[in-house]
């Protein structure tokens, strides 16, 4: 698998390095990562640059990742960029409106990396 | 940190006090690598410098706060991200919050029944002793206190009836 650009969203910055570290220990090789604290900073940094993958929390102020799932399944630009949930909400009602959404994966809070791993590599291996 | 409000509910109590205590031993198992033991009337007395706060809308509505030292505070931030990276005070706050946010979203994602009918606050963190909690949460309260390499943390759960 070739070197990927992955956005990260997650209002803590201590999680987004912590969802960095685990993609590097699952065995992703990252060309760039950017980081948005909240849904429209994550919609900002997606017109200006192309991703391969999205891991993005739900709980965020400003824009929560629900919200920022739906705006990006309208961004010809972004489309078909997998998104991974990566949340504490983990209630089946949650899973069921981040997929139908668009989400492709879900990992609860806390996580492993091997979690990560499950996750995000069967939705790149399958990226056109 | 002190609080106002009694532990009551004998029955919630027996009930989710296990559950709570398993939602925060998962957290840091799983996050830092590390196990919690309980703790004992000969411990250590909580030295509340840091207090994270995420509210319980919908199902379940109160308050879930973990409260720490700011030796275990930086030591948490440390096992998270890294000694070199995790000085910063930004970042203490910032790992004590998503901590008490996980612990949350761990302990109500597992009380059956409560699907997506409960929702979590973002995280809200506050420093210094010398604060005194009034919950307007008028239900049960549960507490524990678990040690962490030595050190108390205190886990409350304030509930609305």
């Amino acid at each position: 698998m070739s070197k990927i650009r992955a956005l990260i969203v997650d209002d803590s910055s201590v999680m987004r390095k912590i969802v960095e570290r685990s993609l590097r220990q699952a065995g992703i090789e990252l060309e760039e990562v950017f980081e948005a604290g909240h849904g429209a900073e994550a919609l900002g940094t997606l017109s200006d640059h192309p991703v391969d993958l999205i891991l993005c929390d739900i709980n965020m102020p400003v824009m929560d990742g629900l919200e920022f799932v739906r705006q990006v399944a309208t961004m010809e630009s972004a489309k078909g960029v997998p998104i991974i949930m990566i949340t504490t909400e983990g209630s089946e009602s949650h899973v069921v409106q981040a997929l139908s959404s668009g989400a492709r994966g879900y990992i609860r809070k806390p996580f492993t990396a091997e979690q990560v791993k499950e996750q995000v590599l069967p939705v790149l291996e399958k990226k056109p | 940190m002190s609080a106002d409000a009694p532990v009551v509910g004998r029955s919630r109590q027996q009930e989710w006090l296990p559950i709570l205590e398993l939602a925060v031993q998962e957290v840091f198992e799983i996050m830092l690598g590390s196990h919690l033991t309980l703790a004992t009337k000969f411990d250590p007395p909580p030295q509340g410098e840091f207090t994270a706060i995420v509210g319980l809308a919908g199902s379940l509505r109160g308050i879930v706060t973990f409260c720490c030292g700011s030796q275990s505070a930086n030591q948490i931030a440390a096992r998270m991200l890294g000694p070199d990276i995790a000085h910063a005070e930004g970042q203490v706050w910032d790992a004590i919050g998503e901590i008490c946010n996980m612990i949350a979203g761990n302990f109500k994602n597992k009380l059956s029944g409560l699907g997506g009918l409960c929702l979590l606050s973002v995280p809200a963190v506050v420093t210094g002793r010398a604060l005194r909690f009034h919950s307007m949460a008028d239900g049960d309260s549960l507490e524990i206190v678990l040690l962490f390499e030595g050190d108390p943390l205190v886990i409350r759960l304030d509930l609305h009836a």
